[in-house]
């Protein structure tokens, strides 16, 4: 049987993240499947433009609407539901936008949900990490049930440009509720790379021991072209922002480079970077769980280390 | 009365090493340390909060699982819950039923707001809250670091991947928090005694008029691929090196 799967697009009203373009990867891995991209926002043109070169998807479909200028899950799930209908699976990135979105479809659609899937064995059948990862979970979906799926992004390569979907606009057909309204988002625009997709990353722990000497990160990490990433325990001690943690309940990435310093290795943290292709460990403490899963471990004092290496980088 | 409903889940302890069953059927729970779910704990702590504030009169806290669930309950209890809901039963709810519980007890229990950890450690699903607030048709505000409260409304202040997103939301509304809107208060024993005399109310699925579906079944447990341990370098100067030899500098 041939599959159909619809994509919801993750984006910030001009760009299309890379999010979406891992979540076509996973689709595309689906057997015999035909791919549509939804875009939900205020003015879809660029957007549609941008999901339709994507390599793998057929069809782009999209929304305007005013309300979708931020995302709204209270306004984006009804509108997704009602496209459901002729679609096998309904899959959505596992970043905070999709893993608050796509449980309201799926419960609007009285379907079941596959959270972070990291692969997929068939139309039915999909790998997914349990327990902070220490447990990989294989599940097959019943009795021909509309899928709705998160990807766990970090697991798969971006789908390639130079695609050139048809571009359909939907109507939008429910009218969006007046009991959510967006107030505000912090704007912590940086020029450094997104700690999401950067190729480096240099992430502090709480031996850094403040906000003042986590500066030294952003050095290290600029001299690199590195994104900045933080344990939970940093950015519990006010040491980083919340957008900066990565784990279990913060980002889950998959750099080239993962530089860990001065974090101990809680299994929360070692998930969020268990796909990392190279680790290394900067820490005092030669028994820190950190270094049972480091390619390099370097035992020392990080405020004697790091501005090492920065002098002989620069 | 101003009433919050707050779900929680039993799992094996945040510290706990877990094992998978040589069968691969599941976990090993044996023997091994049971604790509220840390995020549920999380959302208690501010339900009694709110109450002592005066912004509400009661905790009601509830929780759909087996019989060994209870000290978990008494647990909540004892940290200041008013009365327990143990909704009983020895089938695993998937989320959506779980869902379809809380609906339920809704209708009985008409709280203003309905609080809930993020995720369950144990399934990391994440569902279950805002399956309720589609199955409720009301507002959803998960991820919550802040919550604050006005008449007939909440600010809630979201951590999302940009950073903090703040969303007004109309009361009732179901609320998922995260690990930073508060730390939990430690039981005190007069508290476990005190809490031995709190109601705790079983139910069935079947008088809440519940029917569980399984539309998902798990096929295999298995372990995660276990990076290699590596190398242990000696200096700066030798980890630059290690580093540029691999062509990741």
């Amino acid at each position: 049987m041939s599959q159909n799967i619809l994509i919801v697009a993750e984006h910030d009203g001009r760009t299309l993240s890379v999010a979406t373009a891992k979540c076509v990867a996973c689709a595309a891995t689906v057997p015999d499947a035909a791919l549509t991209i939804v875009v939900c926002a205020a003015d879809t043109a660029a957007l549609a433009q941008q999901a339709a070169a994507l390599t793998g998807v057929g069809t782009v479909l999209t929304v305007e609407h005013p309300v979708h200028a931020h995302p709204l899950a209270a306004a984006i799930a009804p509108q997704i539901a009602a496209l459901a209908g002729p679609y096998t699976h309904v899959f959505g990135p596992s970043s905070t936008f999709g893993k608050d979105l796509m449980p309201r479809i799926a419960a609007l659609l009285k379907t079941v949900q596959v959270s972070d899937i990291m692969a997929i064995e068939s139309a039915t059948r999909f790998r997914r990490p349990i327990y902070a990862g220490n447990a990989i979970l294989t599940v097959e979906v019943l009795d021909g049930a509309k899928v709705v799926g998160t990807v766990r992004t970090a697991s798969f390569q971006p789908a390639a440009g130079g695609g050139s979907a048809r571009i359909e606009a939907a109507t939008p057909v429910i009218e969006p509720p007046s009991h959510t309204r967006f107030v505000s988002v912090s704007a912590a625009r940086s020029d450094r790379p997104d700690l999401q997709t950067a190729a480096r990353v240099v992430s502090g722990g709480r031996a850094l021991g403040s906000a003042e000497n986590f500066q030294l990160l952003y050095g290290l990490a600029d001299t690199l072209g590195a994104a900045v990433g933080a344990s939970r325990a940093a950015v519990d001690a006010g040491y980083a922002p919340n957008e900066l943690q990565v784990g279990q309940t913060g980002k889950i990435i998959a750099p080239e480079l993962y530089i860990a310093i001065g974090i101990s290795g809680a299994i929360q943290h070692l998930t969020g970077i268990k796909d990392a292709r190279t680790i290394v460990a900067i820490n005092k403490d030669p028994d820190a769980p950190i270094f049972e899963v480091a390619d390099f471990g370097l035992v020392g004092d990080l405020f004697e280390i790091v501005p090492q290496l920065q002098k002989l980088l620069g | 009365m101003k009433r919050i409903l707050v779900g929680i889940k039993r799992v094996v302890d945040y510290n706990v090493r877990i094992r998978i069953k040589p069968d691969g059927s599941g976990v090993l729970t044996d023997g091994v340390k049971m604790s509220v779910n840390p995020f549920d704990e999380i959302a208690l702590e501010e339900a009694l909060r709110i109450k002592e504030r005066g912004a509400a009169e009661e905790v009601v806290v509830v929780t759909v699982g087996p019989a060994d669930c209870q000290p978990q309950l008494r647990t909540c209890l004892a940290m200041g819950a008013d009365r327990a809901l143990h909704v009983q039963t020895d089938t695993a709810l998937e989320p959506l039923a779980t869902a379809g519980v809380l609906r339920s007890l809704i209708e009985r229990e008409q709280p203003f707001l309905v609080l809930l950890g993020k995720q369950a450690i144990d399934d990391d699903n994440g569902q279950t809250g805002q399956m309720l607030a589609a199955l409720w048709d009301r507002p959803q505000a998960t991820f919550a670091s802040k919550i604050e409260l006005a008449e007939g409304k909440a600010r809630v202040t979201r951590e999302v991947d940009a950073g903090l997103e703040t969303l007004e939301v109309d009361l009732p509304a179901v609320v998922t928090v995260d690990l930073r809107l508060n730390e939990p208060r430690y039981v005190k024993l007069p508290d476990i005694m005190k809490a031995k005399k709190k109601p705790l109310e079983t139910l069935t699925l079947e008088s809440l008029g519940v029917t569980p579906r399984a539309q998902l079944k798990t096929l295999r447990h298995e372990p995660p691929t276990q990076r290699s341990k590596g190398v242990r370098v000696n200096d700066a100067a030798e980890l630059l090196a290690a580093l540029k030899h691999k062509g990741l500098l």
